[in-house]
């Protein structure tokens, strides 16, 4: 997994989809597995192909398409409600995206992401509805994202968001800091806390 | 200016704030399933270390397990490596297991409560979004992912933000044949799937206070479909009457020192929520979702919107759904035939939600061409079922009792409802391919599914309380 994130250019995939859950992100029968890797190729498995056969794929789907590729996932509004399966974040990490963009995100899914350096970026909606005619205008439209100066830019029009990020989570991100190793620094202080604590 | 609920237990968990960002937060009680953890035992292996408090944990295997036969080997191989992949986990560990064949396995919401583990004032984490349920006894229990599993097991903490605070007041007195199921179905058709996300939310007003504490968890189970961090509703006399005597209940001098704090456990009077919502109870009828998220449901006497009650922008979604649905807009969902019928999950397996099916199909007998899988959400739920005869009414109505387990809730075991098919289940998502790839999920309390397996197609159950 590859962690530090801060500047990505990258042309996009475009979900143009609201509420797209967990279950639709990786399908239930696939979470059987009990390490991290692989599940790249079963995201959005149901949408990507007919009756469940790899080679049938359907040509409407973004994913089948091979006009769009790219490091950045453009989706609609709540994307990733539903379900705390890591697994959701982990597929599309392992698909080959770093960054996914979308007006609003669940919070289970984005604390899941942040887990795994994949950067959710949250934009306005008429943000995003101006990189999804940017994408629609031209598909190889390219986005820049930067982590340490906060901002999303469309490329081809220069047209400019800033997002917000928790402080702490940017340094994690920057430095490839994980939670559980600045966790299991606090040691002594959560022993003192559990010996302390009147509940 | 007072606290809410929601600060009190809070600012009792911060072991510190680190400036500008999260909180290193203290977790109580954590409970582990099959399919979120295995990872997170990877991880600690891989970093050497061992979890840090074992006897904070419980585990029990439920999303994979079978419903049938559960004293056979598990058939499906990925299923039973995951399962096994628990048991050695959780004996490298000392952490306490409730697998197959243990009395007290269960769905992990359901076994929670009822071994009375799940207590007021307690922060609770579990790698499953429907951990909110165990809010209904006044504490902050949410679902985590499982990086998160990795660090509650090797530090018994979190990293959390605060969320912003909600109150949904539901005063008055409920119409007949509306159980909790409907509430929670008419506060999300109400806000929406994603209407309560960044929030913590209070469920509060007469009508909850009125609620026994199985019906809060149907209500606190489903507040993550709001997109909320969790759910919760302040203890009370109904509360503490639940909790007991249960087994891991505190006794003696610890329950009388737990009473005094859990008595402090209620927003105060003059308590600010950044948002609150106030609903009428009468305005609640029995509901059902005609859509694929939660939050597109109906009163079961009501239409699917018709095209130009759909706002522009919602439209492609609408239609999509509609039509993943095989329904028109427009059109009527009472009438509607089912094809199976699914009363399980940790929405509502309990057991007051088997004897409001048992009282209403008593003497009847299933529709001919449906299906009925009545899943309980525990060994202690079948086994009181058995002894309650409940069991032998289900037989006489043509279906069985099934053994416990998360079953067609995800479809993740054997339990799949066929592509194309209708059913009207009591869990808690209708996502595409939720129950089965291409299955078609309408979701609805106990009694509105109970009088689907009877008739074999959507009622309302009013009308037949009327007419018979
Ligand atoms: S019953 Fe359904 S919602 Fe509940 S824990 Fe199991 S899979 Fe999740």
């Amino acid at each position: 997994m590859s962690k530090q994130i801060n500047i990505i250019r990258s042309t996009t995939v475009p979900l143009n989809m609201e509420n797209v859950d967990t279950d639709q992100i990786i399908p239930a029968r696939f979470l059987k597995a009990t390490s991290r890797d692989g599940f790249g190729k079963n995201l959005f498995r149901d949408w990507r192909y007919e009756n469940d056969d790899e080679s049938k794929p359907k040509k409407d789907f973004p994913l089948n398409n091979p006009i769009y590729k790219g490091k950045i996932l453009v989706a609609a509004k709540n994307f990733g409600c539903g379900s705390s399966r890591e697994h959701a974040a982990w597929a599309i990490k392992d698909a080959g995206f770093n960054v996914v963009v979308s007006s609003f995100f669940a919070d289970i899914f984005k604390n899941n992401s942040l887990n795994n350096f994949l950067l959710p970026v949250t934009v306005s909606d008429d943000f995003l509805q101006k990189i999804f005619t940017a994408i629609e205008k031209d598909p190889q439209a390219e986005l820049e994202v930067s982590l340490q100066d906060q901002y999303i830019k469309i490329i081809s029009t220069g047209e400019k968001e800033s997002f917000d990020i928790n402080n702490y989570k940017k340094t994690c991100l920057l430095n490839g800091y994980d939670d559980i190793d600045y966790l299991l620094s606090m040691k002594e202080e959560i022993n003192k806390f559990e010996t302390e604590k009147t509940f | 200016m007072g606290q809410t609920l929601f600060e009190k237990i809070w600012d009792k968990h911060v072991v510190k704030t680190i400036d500008g960002g999260p909180a290193v937060f203290y977790i109580d009680t954590h409970f582990i399933h099959e399919v979120t953890s295995p990872q997170a035992f990877n991880g600690l292996n891989k970093r050497g270390i061992k979890v840090l408090r074992p006897q904070q944990v419980v585990a029990t295997a439920d999303h994979n397990v079978p419903t049938l036969n559960q004293h056979l080997p598990i058939k499906e191989e990925l299923s039973r490596l995951q399962v096994d992949a628990l048991k050695k986990n959780c004996a490298e560990h000392g952490i306490e297991l409730y697998g197959l064949g243990h009395p007290y396995q269960g769905i992990v919401h359901v076994i929670g409560p009822e071994l009375g583990i799940t207590q007021p004032g307690m922060t609770i984490v579990c790698g499953d979004s429907h951990t909110s349920t165990h809010g209904a006894f006044g504490n902050i229990a949410f679902g985590i992912g499982t990086s998160e599993v990795e660090m509650v097991l090797a530090t018994q903490c979190l990293m959390q933000s605060k969320p912003k605070l909600m109150r949904i007041n539901i005063d008055g007195k409920l119409n007949d044949g509306v159980v909790s199921k409907d509430i929670v179905l008419y506060i999300l058709a109400q806000i929406t799937a994603s209407g309560a996300t960044g929030y913590a939310v209070e469920f509060a007003g007469s009508a909850i206070r009125s609620l026994s504490m199985e019906a809060r968890m149907t209500i606190c189970n489903m507040s993550i479909e709001m997109g909320a961090r969790c759910g919760m509703i302040a203890p009370d006399t109904t509360t503490i009457d639940y909790i007991k005597g249960r087994k891991f209940a505190p006794q003696g001098e610890a329950w009388n020192e737990k009473l005094k704090f859990w008595k402090t456990l209620f927003s105060d009077a003059d308590a600010v929520f950044d948002k609150e919502i106030n609903i009428k109870a009468e305005d609640i009828e029995p509901m059902i979702t005609y859509g694929t998220n939660p939050g597109m449901g109906i009163g079961v006497s009501g239409h699917v919107p018709a095209l130009d009650e759909v706002e522009e922008k919602e439209k492609p979604s609408f239609e999509k759904s509609l039509a993943y649905m095989g329904l028109q807009p427009g059109v009527n969902i009472i009438g509607k035939k089912v094809d199976y019928v699914f009363i399980g999950s940790c929405t509502n397996s309990r057991i007051e939600d088997l004897r409001m099916v048992a009282s209403f199909v008593k003497g009847k007998h299933k529709a001919d061409d449906v299906e009925v899988w009545i899943v309980p959400g525990s060994k202690q739920v079948e086994k009181q079922a058995i002894e309650e005869g409940i069991d032998k009414i289900f037989a006489a109505a043509g279906f069985i009792l099934r053994q416990p387990g998360c079953s067609a809730c995800l479809g993740m075991n054997e339990d799949k409802i066929p592509a194309g098919k209708y059913c009207i289940s009591t869990s808690n998502r209708n996502f595409e391919g939720r129950q089965g790839q291409n299955a078609r999920t309408f979701l609805a309390s106990p009694l509105t599914a109970a009088l689907a397996a009877i008739t074999g197609e959507v009622g309302d159950i009013r009308e037949y309380y009327k007419s018979n």
